[in-house]
C-alpha cells in the first residue's frame, strides 16, 4: 500500500497492537505498514475505536507495540527502551491533544516554556506564540483563555522545540467549527512555515482536504490511501 | 450487602496503602494510649494484689529503743488490725570478689514464721530456722547483684562483731519494691542489700532484747492512717520515737506512685498528639476522596438517596480506616505495654506481674480514636454532602491560580513554578501536611531531650554538686571527733562533716516530713549548690531550703518555719528561711552545721563525713572502713552516678525507642499520604510531562519537590513543636523528686530532623515507584 522512500522521516512495517490476553484480547491494529516523508502533511482519518490513536502512540513513542517495526529514520522505535522513548519524544516529537493538556498552574507562556526549558535548540517562547497568532494573552494562565486559545498554546508548546514530527490527535475535536479552523490554521501556518512532518489524526472527513495525503484507518489496518487533487487551505474549510 | 457498603469497601481496598498509612498513624496514638494505661493498670495492680497477699504495712515509725510490752498498747489502738514489731540495722558486707564497701540493711523475721504483715514472697530455699543465729534470706536483686545463690557464705560485721551468715533463703518484700540506701536516690544492688534473720540474733547483737526499733500496723478497712499516727507518736516518744508516717511516704511506695504519675502524664500528652494528627489526616484524605467522587454524590443525590444516607456512607469510610488503626494499635500497645511493664518490672521488684489489661484500656484507645478519626471526617463530609446534585456533578471549578509579583520566580524553572503555586493554591492543605511532619519532629525532639535533661541533670547533680569520692554514714550522731579519726585512715586526703536529722517542718498549715542537713558554711566536697547560681555559702544561721521545699510549704524568705526534730531530745525550733536555691532532686533542706548543732543542743555531732580519696590506696581505705563500727552506709558517688545511667537513664532510653517508632510511622504516614494525594491528583500533570518528554527523575522532582519543601517548612516548625511540647511535658512531669532541668542540645534537633528526613524519604521513594506505571495514554483521553 505505501512505499518505503529513502527521505522517509517515520515509517512502520507490520505494526501491531493488541491489548490484553485470550479471549479479552483486543486487536488494535492488526499490521500497519506507512511512510511519511520529511515535510509531508498527513492526515489519519477514521471512526473512533478504528485504532488511529494507537497507531499515533506509537510513533510518537508513546506506546510500544506488540509486532512489527517502526522507525524514525535509522532509530527503530520498537526497539527503543523507556529511557530512549522519553529522549526520542523530548528531542524530536511534538504532541497536540484533544484536551490541550496544558498545566493549569503555568500561564500560557510558562507552558511553552515548560517545553524550550529541555529542547536542544528551541526558538523563542514568544515567537511559538507569535506563531500561532497569540502575541498577547501570553500571562493568562489556561483557565482564563478559551479552548481555541488553549488549543494554540498547546501547539506553541509543541512547535517550540523544532521537532522534526509534529502528531495532532484530534486537536479540534474538543473546539465548536469557528474556533477548531483558527487551530487548523495554526497547524498549517506552521507546516508552510517551518516544514515540520505533520500528521493529523481526526474523524472528520472535511479536515482531511486540506492535505496532500490522506490514510483511511478502519479496524486496525489502513484500508485506503488517498491523494487530494488540491490542497484547500483551512480557511476555506467548513463544517 | 447493600450497594453502598460493598461501594465503600472497594474504595478502601482501591486506597489501602493511603488507608494503611493513615491506620499506622491512628495506630501509634491507640498504642500509646494502651501502652501507658495498661502499663499503669498493671503496675498498680501488681502492687496492690502484692501488698494484699503480702500484707503491707499501712503506718511505719522508727524508735530508739521501745519495749516489746508496748505492741499490745498500739494493738488496742482504734482501727488497727495488725501489728508487726522488728529490728531494722544495718552491717558491713564482706562478699568474696567484691573488693568495695557493701551494707546490708538487717531486718529481723518474726518468731511465728511468715505471718502477719510485711511477708516475704520467697523466691528460692527457706526462712531461717528457728534459733539459727547465721542464716539469712537475702533480697532478689542484691543476690543478682553479686551472683549469690543458696548455701553461699558471707561475712558481716554485726555491731563490731565478725560474723559469717548462710544464705538459706532468696524473697523479695512489699516494702521493697524499689530498694535505696540511705541518702541514695536510685538504686544500687551491689552496695546496698536487705538480708532478713531471725529476731533472736539480731536483738542479741544491738542489745534490743525484748524491745523493737521498728514497728509497722495494719489498719482495719476505712481506718484513718492520721489518727493512728498521732496515737503512735505519742507512744513512741518517750522511746525515741522518729516520727510515725503513712504508706503514702514510705520509700519504696513513693517512689512507685512518683513513677505510676509519671505515666499518667504521658498516657495524656502523646496520644493526644498522634490522635490529632490523624484527624487532620483523616480531614485531608476524605477531602481529596470527596473530590474524586463528586460526580458520584451527585448521581446519588440525583438517585434518591438523602443527604444524611450520602454523609453516614462516609463517615463510614473514616470508621473503617479507624478500624484497621486501632486494630493495629491495640496489639501493639499490649505488646508494648507488656514489655515496657517488663522493663519497670527490673527497676521494682515485683514476685509476679498482672499485665492483663481490662477492656476499659482498649475502649478508651477506641473511642479517643474514632472520635478523632470522626472529628477529621466531619467538615470534608458535610461540604460535600452540601453540594445541589447538578453541581456535584459538574467537574470542580478549575483552581484559580496566580502569578506571585515576586520577581524572584523569574529564576525559577517551570517544574519549581508549578510546585511553588501548587503549595501557594492550597495553603491550608500544605500546612497540614508540614505541619504533620514536623509533629514528628517534635515527638522526636521531646522525646530525645530527656536524654539531655538526664544528662544535665547528672552533671549539675553528681559533677559539679558533688565533690567527695566516698560518703561515710552512721547509723546515730557520732562526736565530731569521728571525722578526725577517719581523717587518718590511709588515701584520705580530706573530709567534711554533715550531719542530718529527721525532722517535721511546718509553715502555716503545711507540713513535710524532711530531713535538715548541717554542713559548713563552705563547703568543699558536698555542695549546697544552685542549678542556676552553683554553690551557695550558708549564712551562720537559718534555713537554707530548695526551693522545691519551699513551694511544698509555701515558704518565703524571711518566714518563720516550725522545725520538728524527730530524734535525740526532740526540740521544736522556730527558724527563718534565709536562702534559696533550685535543685533538681529531692527538696533538701541546709543549715551551717555548728548553727544546727548548737540548736539541737547536744553538743556537736555529725552523722556522716565526705571523703576525698586516693584512688590508689582504696583497696586499702575500704578495708579499714569495714573494721570501722557503726558505719551505716558507705556511699561511693562515681557508683551512684553509673547507678543512675543504669537505671534510669537506661529506662528513659527504652521509652524514647519506643517513641522513635511511633514517630516514624507518623512521619510515613503523613508523608506517604501527601505523596499518594498529589500524585493521584497531578498524574494527569505529570504523565502530560512525560509525554513531552521529561524524565523520570524530572518528573519525581515534581511530585517529590512538593514534600521535599513541605518537609524543609516542617522542620523548623516540627522544631519549635517539640520545644513547646517538652516545655508541656516538662511542666507535667515535676514531682516531688525530680525537677529534670529543660535542655535541649542541638543534637537532639539535629537527630530529630535526621531520623524524620530518613522516614519520609522512605515514604516518597515508596511513592516514586509509582511514577513507572503511569499510564501516558489513557491521560490523554480525558480532560483534567
Amino acid at each position: 500500500m505505501t512505499t518505503t522512500s529513502d527521505n522517509s522521516t517515520l515509517r512502520a512495517q507490520g505494526l501491531t497492537k493488541v491489548y490484553g490476553t485470550g479471549d479479552a484480547a483486543v486487536h488494535a491494529l492488526r499490521g500497519v505498514d506507512l511512510a511519511l516523508s520529511s515535510g509531508e502533511l498527513v492526515v489519519l482519518l477514521g471512526p473512533s475505536g478504528c485504532g488511529k490513536s494507537t497507531l499515533l502512540n506509537i510513533l510518537g513513542g508513546l506506546d510500544t507495540a506488540t509486532a512489527g517495526e517502526a522507525w524514525f529514520r535509522d532509530h527503530e522505535l520498537t526497539a527503543m527502551e523507556h529511557a530512549q522513548l522519553t529522549r526520542y519524544r523530548r528531542d524530536h516529537v511534538g504532541f497536540v491533544f484533544q484536551f490541550y493538556n496544558l498545566m493549569p498552574s503555568l500561564t500560557a507562556l510558562e507552558n511553552v516554556a515548560l517545553v524550550t526549558e529541555i529542547a536542544k535548540a528551541p526558538m523563542a517562547t514568544e515567537e511559538a506564540l507569535r506563531l500561532v497568532g497569540l502575541g498577547e494573552r501570553l500571562h493568562h494562565f489556561p483557565a482564563q483563555l478559551s479552548g481555541g486559545e488553549q488549543q494554540r498554546v498547546a501547539i506553541a508548546r509543541a512547535i517550540a522545540k523544532r521537532p522534526e514530527l509534529l502528531l495532532c490527535d484530534e486537536p479540534t475535536g474538543a473546539l465548536d467549527s469557528k474556533t477548531g479552523l483558527l487551530v487548523l490554521e495554526a497547524i498549517e501556518r506552521i507546516h508552510a512555515e517551518l516544514g515540520t512532518t505533520t500528521v493529523l489524526i481526526t474523524h472528520n472527513a472535511i479536515i482531511a482536504e486540506m492535505t496532500d495525503r490522506v490514510l483511511v484507518m478502519g479496524d486496525g489496518v489502513i484500508t485506503e490511501e488517498r491523494r487530494n487533487a488540491r490542497r484547500r487551505p483551512a480557511r476555506e474549510l467548513y463544517w | 450487602m447493600q450497594a453502598l457498603n460493598r461501594k465503600m469497601l472497594r474504595d478502601v481496598w482501591h486506597i489501602r496503602a493511603q488507608v494503611l498509612a493513615l491506620a499506622l498513624v491512628i495506630a501509634s496514638g491507640v498504642a500509646v494510649l494502651v501502652m501507658s494505661l495498661s502499663t499503669i493498670d498493671a503496675l498498680g495492680e501488681t502492687a496492690r494484689a502484692y501488698y494484699e497477699r503480702y500484707r503491707f504495712a499501712h503506718v511505719f515509725a522508727r524508735v530508739e529503743r521501745a519495749p516489746e510490752l508496748l505492741r499490745e498498747r498500739v494493738e488496742r489502738l482504734p482501727g488497727v488490725q495488725a501489728v508487726a514489731t522488728r529490728v531494722i540495722e544495718t552491717a558491713s558486707l564482706e562478699i568474696e570478689g567484691f573488693d568495695e564497701p557493701v551494707i546490708g540493711q538487717l531486718v529481723s523475721l518474726p518468731a511465728r514464721r511468715n505471718t502477719g504483715l510485711n511477708r516475704l514472697a520467697l523466691r528460692l530455699g527457706r526462712l531461717p530456722e528457728p534459733g539459727a543465729v547465721d542464716e539469712v534470706v537475702l533480697s532478689e536483686p542484691f543476690a543478682d547483684a553479686h551472683g549469690l545463690g543458696l548455701r553461699d557464705r558471707l561475712r558481716a560485721i554485726i555491731n563490731g562483731r565478725w560474723r559469717e551468715l548462710i544464705v538459706v533463703g532468696i524473697a523479695l518484700s512489699p516494702e521493697y519494691v524499689y530498694t535505696i540506701g540511705p541518702g541514695t536516690l536510685i538504686p544500687d544492688n551491689q552496695r546496698f542489700g536487705i538480708a532478713w534473720m531471725g529476731s533472736a540474733p539480731l536483738e542479741a547483737a544491738f542489745d534490743l532484747e525484748g524491745a523493737f526499733n521498728d514497728i509497722s500496723v495494719g489498719l482495719m478497712h476505712g481506718a484513718s492512717p492520721e489518727t493512728v499516727i498521732e496515737a503512735l507518736d505519742d507512744m513512741l516518744e518517750p522511746y525515741g520515737g522518729h516520727g510515725a508516717y503513712a504508706r503514702a511516704d514510705q520509700q519504696s511506695h513513693w517512689f512507685l506512685m512518683n513513677e505510676i504519675n509519671q505515666l499518667r502524664t504521658m498516657s495524656l500528652i502523646l496520644p493526644v498528639t498522634f490522635l490529632a494528627v490523624a484527624a487532620f489526616l483523616t480531614n485531608v484524605l476524605l477531602g481529596r476522596m470527596l473530590t474524586v467522587e463528586r460526580a458520584e454524590i451527585g448521581l446519588m443525590k440525583a438517585f434518591g438517596y438523602q443527604d444524611s444516607a450520602i454523609g453516614w456512607h462516609y463517615l463510614k469510610f473514616a470508621m473503617v480506616i479507624a478500624a484497621v488503626g486501632i486494630l493495629l494499635g491495640w496489639l501493639a500497645g499490649y505488646a508494648f505495654g507488656k514489655s515496657s511493664t517488663e522493663v519497670y518490672a527490673n527497676f521494682f521488684r515485683f514476685p509476679f506481674l498482672l499485665y492483663q489489661p481490662g477492656p476499659r484500656v482498649f475502649l478508651i484507645a477506641a473511642l479517643a480514636s474514632l472520635a478523632a478519626a470522626l472529628l477529621g471526617a466531619v467538615a470534608s463530609v458535610r461540604k460535600a454532602v452540601r453540594l445541589p446534585p447538578a453541581e456535584a456533578m459538574r467537574p470542580p471549578a478549575p483552581p484559580l491560580f496566580r502569578r506571585t509579583g515576586v520577581a524572584i520566580t523569574r529564576w525559577l524553572d517551570q517544574p519549581t513554578r508549578i510546585l511553588l503555586r501548587q503549595v501557594s493554591r492550597w495553603p491550608g492543605r500544605s500546612f497540614v501536611t508540614s505541619l504533620g511532619i514536623g509533629m514528628a519532629v517534635a515527638v522526636l525532639v521531646s522525646s530525645l531531650h530527656w536524654l539531655d535533661a538526664v544528662d544535665q541533670l547528672a552533671d549539675v547533680y553528681f559533677e559539679q554538686a558533688q565533690r567527695q569520692d566516698l560518703t561515710v554514714s552512721f547509723g546515730s550522731a557520732q562526736d565530731l571527733a569521728v571525722e578526725g579519726s577517719l581523717a587518718r585512715l590511709p588515701g584520705v586526703i580530706s573530709t567534711e562533716p554533715m550531719r542530718s536529722v529527721a525532722t517535721r517542718m511546718r509553715h502555716g498549715a503545711l507540713e513535710e516530713r524532711q530531713m535538715l542537713m548541717g554542713v559548713p558554711a563552705r563547703q568543699a566536697l558536698l555542695r549546697v549548690h544552685d542549678a542556676q547560681m552553683g554553690p551557695l555559702e550558708l549564712p551562720p544561721g537559718g534555713l537554707v531550703m530548695s526551693t522545691q521545699l519551699a513551694d511544698m510549704l509555701q515558704a518565703r524568705i524571711g518566714d518563720i518555719v516550725q522545725v520538728e526534730v524527730l530524734e535525740g531530745r526532740r526540740p521544736t525550733l522556730r527558724l527563718p528561711v534565709v536562702s534559696l536555691f533550685e535543685t533538681y532532686i529531692g527538696a533538701p533542706a541546709y543549715m551551717e552545721i555548728g548553727a544546727l548543732n548548737q540548736a539541737l543542743g547536744d553538743g556537736g555531732a555529725l552523722t556522716s563525713v565526705h571523703l576525698r580519696i586516693d584512688p590508689l590506696a582504696q583497696d586499702e581505705l575500704y578495708a579499714a572502713l569495714r573494721e570501722t563500727p557503726l558505719i551505716s552506709a558507705v556511699m561511693s558517688r562515681s557508683a551512684a552516678l553509673r547507678g543512675f545511667h543504669d537505671t534510669l537513664a537506661d529506662t528513659i532510653l527504652i521509652f524514647i525507642s519506643f517513641f522513635v517508632v511511633f514517630a516514624c510511622a507518623l512521619a510515613v504516614g503523613v508523608t506517604y499520604n501527601a505523596a499518594r494525594i498529589a500524585l493521584a491528583e497531578r498524574g494527569w500533570e505529570l504523565a502530560t510531562l512525560e509525554v513531552l518528554g521529561y524524565s523520570h527523575a524530572e518528573i519525581s522532582y515534581l511530585l517529590l519537590g512538593e514534600i521535599a519543601l513541605l518537609t524543609l517548612l516542617a522542620l523548623p516548625l516540627g522544631c519549635a513543636a517539640g520545644y513547646l511540647l517538652a516545655l508541656v511535658w516538662h511542666g507535667a512531669f515535676v514531682t516531688e523528686l525530680f525537677r529534670v532541668p529543660f535542655a535541649i542540645l542541638a543534637r537532639t534537633y539535629g537527630l530529630s530532623i535526621m531520623i524524620t528526613l530518613a522516614a519520609t524519604l522512605l515514604a516518597a521513594l515508596l511513592v516514586r515507584r509509582r511514577l513507572d506505571h503511569l499510564d501516558l495514554v489513557a491521560v490523554l483521553k480525558t480532560r483534567e
